[in-house]
């Protein structure tokens, strides 16, 4: 196991006060904070070799292609892509997956065709569906969440239909933290001919995601929630589809050959990256790469379990705390999602706040799944990162009696 | 661990009371204006319905609504002012409390008129909280645009 000491050192911000206290960052899920040595590769480039990629032979433009290259190969290894040009850089997981319903959906999925996803996912996993279903006379069905907050199986059979084009589901929901059997569902959906896109923006921060054993055809997920910079992702294309993709934008860097007439494409991932590409942000993801590979992802995820049993202990010391997700933290990412009866997730965000604790409030880009499966307007949710603490669940803990406090006992509140 | 007192200026007594005992809770059948709005960010929302008298002025408010405590007591708080108002006058007190969460000085008559409303004041210093001290004023005003479109038409 890591030195957690140490660690948090390796992160500035987490020296921050924040309302004279220190700050306890529990928004993770939202954005992680960044190490050092995340934040000296931007400055890196910018000072040393700011040049553009994949053009000119100056020194400069060799050292940022190479750079930028070496980059895509850490993310490729990362997640164990069979090569970098299965690698796409994108600015976010939302990208990453409109890429694939502009392109590859828009095309293969027909009238009468099926796309099948699940009442856990964030909006960004929904309604680019929603589009393409509409505009394709295409029907979208959703895999059900069930008591336990894991995804019920049970009609998997009947909703893999052979009409069934698509599967797009997430590896972790970031509301109930729950992680999805992607592997097994992979598979019953290739038995049917059905492409499968994971959602792994919460995932591969956090836990060791290898896409060959996963099975996945497409694979987005995010830089800034893995302690890289925003603006940066990827989008991992299977070599058994990626000849299946057309180009999303088209333009400089992605072309081979070009009359005034047409166009030919460069061989993925160029294909994929039309303009000037994200060159900073992506290098220092590959630092962020470095950083979560330096500290074992095996460890970053035991460190995760074990910080949300004893947080899940902690909460249920609360009275009139309602917490979500699995029990099972073999099933479970650090988050935590929780409601106080009485008491509007906005107002004990705003209270948690004035003690450094920060912490999310509302709907968490899952709309259906709070209001209709959760039944309650919002949440709070805490999140948890590699660097976080006992201490500070425990600093949490009690903010939260405080709030309580503040907003009167539960019968007052309740006789609302 | 202590509450810090910076708190207590957003949440003061009176909109704690105005969220615990809502004013004017439950909507009016048949209303003459009435407009949902709705606040994405935070998920909070507002129903607001008026009637009218035979001389245009507003006789009866009602809401329902689901939120946090700032937007459901500032919702509650501008229900209890609007009886009697003609909607134009409405309209002014919207503008005002507007320039109020904008940071405007108020003057003693715009103070008067605002009364306990006043108390709202302190969400300004908590910029992200405005939008919700706001949902039940921007609702009203879609409620009069949409009663104004339904007039002309």
């Amino acid at each position: 196991m890591y030195d957690i000491a140490q660690v948090r050192k390796d992160f500035p911000i987490l020296n921050r006060m924040v309302n004279n206290v220190p700050l306890v960052y529990l928004d993770n899920a939202a954005t992680s904070q960044k190490p050092a040595s995340v934040i000296a590769a931007l400055v890196d480039y910018y000072e040393q070799y700011n040049a553009n990629v994949h053009r000119g032979a100056h020194t400069l433009a060799m050292e940022a292609t190479m750079a930028y290259e070496e980059a895509r190969e850490k993310v490729a290894a990362f997640i164990n892509a069979p090569s970098p040009e299965n690698i796409v850089f994108v600015r976010n997981t939302t990208e990453a997956i409109n890429l694939v319903a502009h392109t590859w959906a828009a095309e293969r999925v027909g009238a009468g065709d099926r796309i099948v996803t699940t009442e856990m996912e964030h909006h960004s996993n929904l309604v680019p569906w929603q589009h393409v279903a509409r505009t394709n006379d295409a029907e979208l069905r959703l895999m059900a969440v069930g008591p336990d907050y894991t995804l019920d199986l049970s009609d998997l059979d009947e909703l893999l239909s052979p009409s069934t084009r698509l599967v797009a589901l997430t590896h972790m929901s970031n509301v109930l933290g729950t992680i999805t059997p992607v592997k097994e569902i992979t598979e019953a959906a290739h038995r049917v001919g059905a492409r499968v896109l994971v959602d792994a923006a919460q995932s591969v921060p956090h836990m060791p995601v290898d896409v060959q054993e996963m099975g996945c055809d497409f694979m987005a997920f995010s830089g800034h929630k893995m302690a890289g910079p925003t603006g940066i992702g990827g989008l991992y294309i299977s070599p058994d589809v990626i000849d299946e993709v057309e180009p999303f934008l088209r333009g400089g860097e992605m072309v081979l050959e070009v009359t005034y007439e047409s166009a030919t494409w460069n061989r993925p991932p160029m294909k994929f990256e039309a303009g000037t590409p994200n060159i900073a942000d992506a290098i220092a993801l590959g630092a962020a790469v470095d950083y979560l590979s330096g500290l074992g992802m095996e460890q970053v995820r035991e460190h995760e379990i074990a910080l949300t049993g004893y947080a899940l202990e902690r909460f249920h010391e609360l009275e009139d705390v309602e917490t979500y997700g699995p029990t099972d933290l073999s099933v479970r990412g650090g988050v935590v999602s929780f409601y106080m009866s009485g008491i509007h997730p906005h107002d004990i965000s705003q209270v948690l706040d004035s003690f450094g604790v920060a912490i999310r409030a509302g709907h968490h880009c899952a709309m259906p799944l709070v209001r209709s499966k959760l039944h309650v307007p919002a949440t709070a949710r805490a999140s948890f990162y590699l660097y976080n603490t006992e201490q500070e669940v425990d600093v949490l803990i009690s903010a939260l009696r405080q709030t309580m406090e503040y907003f009167g006992d539960a019968d007052a509140r309740q006789a609302r | 661990m202590q509450m810090p007192d910076r708190l207590d200026d957003l949440y003061k007594d009176i909109i704690l009371d105005h969220y615990r005992r809502p004013r004017n809770e439950g909507l009016i059948p048949d209303p003459d204006l009435q407009s949902t709005g709705f606040n994405p960010f935070c998920g909070d929302q507002v129903v607001l319905t008026i009637s009218l008298d035979g001389d245009g002025r507003i006789s009866k408010t009602g809401f329902e609504g689901e939120g946090c405590s700032i937007s459901q007591a500032s919702a509650s708080m501008l229900t209890t002012h609007l009886c009697g108002q003609t909607i134009e006058e409405a309209e002014a007190l919207v503008q005002t409390f507007k320039g109020v969460m904008q940071g405007d000085e108020l003057t003693e008559e715009e103070e008067d008129a605002l009364g306990d409303i006043v108390a709202l004041q302190g969400v300004r210093e908590f910029p992200i909280r405005i939008k919700c001290a706001l949902l039940g004023w921007t609702t009203l005003q879609d409620a009069i645009a949409d009663y104004r479109k339904a007039q002309d038409a």
